[in-house]
């Protein structure tokens, strides 16, 4: 469903990507994991076109990602995401934070944007927050709003952006639960974290990425394993024994 | 202290020779500044959005244009449109008009810098935000940052259109009858009580832009209300 081909991208005359490859099959979870400044934010921003990148080819559902003829909005609106800070919008009540896009972008009623919205926060367990400003929520709760948003919009497929990472560790669960519960419906997900816990659960495949190559990319049981890079068993010998 | 020369004038003061004659005094700013604070808030609006979404070329003459403009003095303005005008282009330009001109530009030219530092001082992470729904840039622009951006503005608005009232008095300079300029007229007729006039005039000033900051503030009351966003947006820790 997801296919990045050679993708190589520059900030200047520094490299941020080079030459990653690979493929996420549909129902597919994919966990990118790797040190800090590795590339993985980039690398998915890449697949919904947020970011801009200089060589290779992405093709999402057919859709040729860094074609300029391709009508970008249109692909975003069928790919979700979900940021580290959550994004949500400020100035706007939980549930219109849900049905901003459904009304602009798919062109739904708002009775219609609504009902799916309060269906959507009902799965994360939110509903009775819908008429709350986000300022008012949680952290934990604020990133299962925005695993709503992007819910809201039916997306083919999920891209998660180190999704716990400003949270405090008491929150960190409640996210991954929703997570976890999105991956076993068959969500097609690829998630940069380093919640090794939840990729052991869920992730078909890992890839590690290091100065913005795919050093690793196997799946589940042989990354843990054994991995057979050394610079991903340096990583995760430092990341699982603390 | 002799109250009643003011109260002999009132009428005069507040709205000049009207209903006979031309709207003048008190009245006359008012309307003055709320047209020219309209338009410098438009333009301003415009050109702040214009220098946020522009680059290269466009952005170089946008921003070389507004420094033009808010490096020359109003009434530098004020002379050009009202006696150069008709010297150059034959086209006659009349004193009120001139004045609001200047006014607007030069009000615009200063507001167009808040409204590209308001929407500057939004995250980034609300753009890709907007833009990962699927919104287009000019809708996330529209829903999202302007709504957010407009809040922190608005103190500069305010600031803006405080000195703009102020400012108006410089079309006594071109003979419109504003308040500062029916003032001067009133005092040169009676020639002995020029304190009291112009503690009165200088009162009106004070009533007219404090009034705005009353208003402005009730109004960011209002929209604090309607989200009472937490200043840190309730992440717990970057």
């Amino acid at each position: 469903m997801i296919s990045i081909r050679q993708v190589s991208k520059w900030y200047g005359s520094f490299q941020v990507l080079g030459e990653c490859t690979t493929d996420i099959r549909k129902g597919e979870v994919i966990v990118v994991c790797g040190p800090s400044g590795s590339g993985k934010s980039t690398l998915i921003k890449c697949v919904n076109g947020l970011e801009p990148f200089q060589e290779g080819e992405i093709v999402v559902d057919g859709i040729p990602v860094g074609d300029p003829k391709t009508h970008l909005p249109t692909l975003r609106s069928r790919i979700g995401m979900v940021f580290q800070l959550f994004e949500l919008f400020p100035h706007l009540r939980i549930i219109d934070n849900l049905t901003l896009a459904q009304i602009k972008v798919l062109g739904r009623s708002r009775d219609e944007a609504n009902a799916k919205g309060l269906q959507l926060l009902d799965r994360v367990g939110l509903k009775a927050h819908a008429n709350k400003y986000p300022g008012e929520l949680s952290g934990g709760q604020q990133q299962r709003v925005a695993i709503a948003r992007a819910l809201s919009m039916d997306p083919i497929a999920m891209l998660f952006d180190e999704p716990t990472s400003a949270l405090d560790p008491e929150m960190i669960n409640e996210v991954l639960d929703v997570m976890v519960e999105l991956a076993q419906e068959g969500m097609t997900m690829m998630c940069v974290t380093h919640e090794m816990g939840f990729a052991r659960k869920v992730a078909h495949r890992v890839i590690f990425m290091d100065q913005g190559r795919i050093v690793e990319d196997a799946p589940k049981d042989e990354f843990f394993g054994k991995p057979r890079s050394q610079r991903a068993q340096q990583f995760l010998s430092k990341i699982l024994h603390h | 202290m002799n109250l009643q020369v003011i109260l002999d004038n009132l009428p005069y003061l507040l709205w000049g020779a009207f209903p006979e004659g031309q709207l003048g005094g008190a009245a006359l700013t008012l309307v003055l500044s709320v047209a020219s604070a309209i338009a410098a808030g438009i333009l301003g609006l415009l050109l702040g959005i214009a220098l946020s979404l522009s680059r290269g070329v466009t952005n170089a003459i946008l921003v070389l244009t507004l420094g033009f403009f808010r490096a020359i003095p109003v009434l530098m303005l004020i002379f050009w449109t009202y006696f150069l005008l008709p010297v150059a282009f034959g086209i006659d330009v009349p004193g009120l008009v001139s004045v609001a001109c200047a006014l607007s530009l030069i009000g615009g030219a200063y507001l167009a810098h808040a409204v590209h530092a308001g929407i500057a001082g939004i995250p980034h992470g609300q753009w890709q935000a907007g833009l990962a729904l699927g919104l287009s840039r000019m809708e996330v622009l529209r829903h999202v940052v302007l709504p957010q951006a407009l809040r922190i503005m608005l103190p500069s608005f305010v600031n803006q259109w405080v000195a703009l009232i102020k400012d108006s008095s410089l079309a006594y300079i071109v003979g419109v009858p504003e308040l500062s300029f029916v003032a001067a007229q009133v005092n040169s007729r009676l020639m002995v009580y020029p304190a009291e006039i112009f503690l009165f005039v200088g009162a009106i000033y004070f009533i007219l832009c404090s009034g705005l900051d009353l208003i402005a503030g009730f109004v960011s009351r209002q929209l604090q209300r309607r989200s009472q966003e937490a200043p840190d947006r309730g992440r717990c820790r970057q």
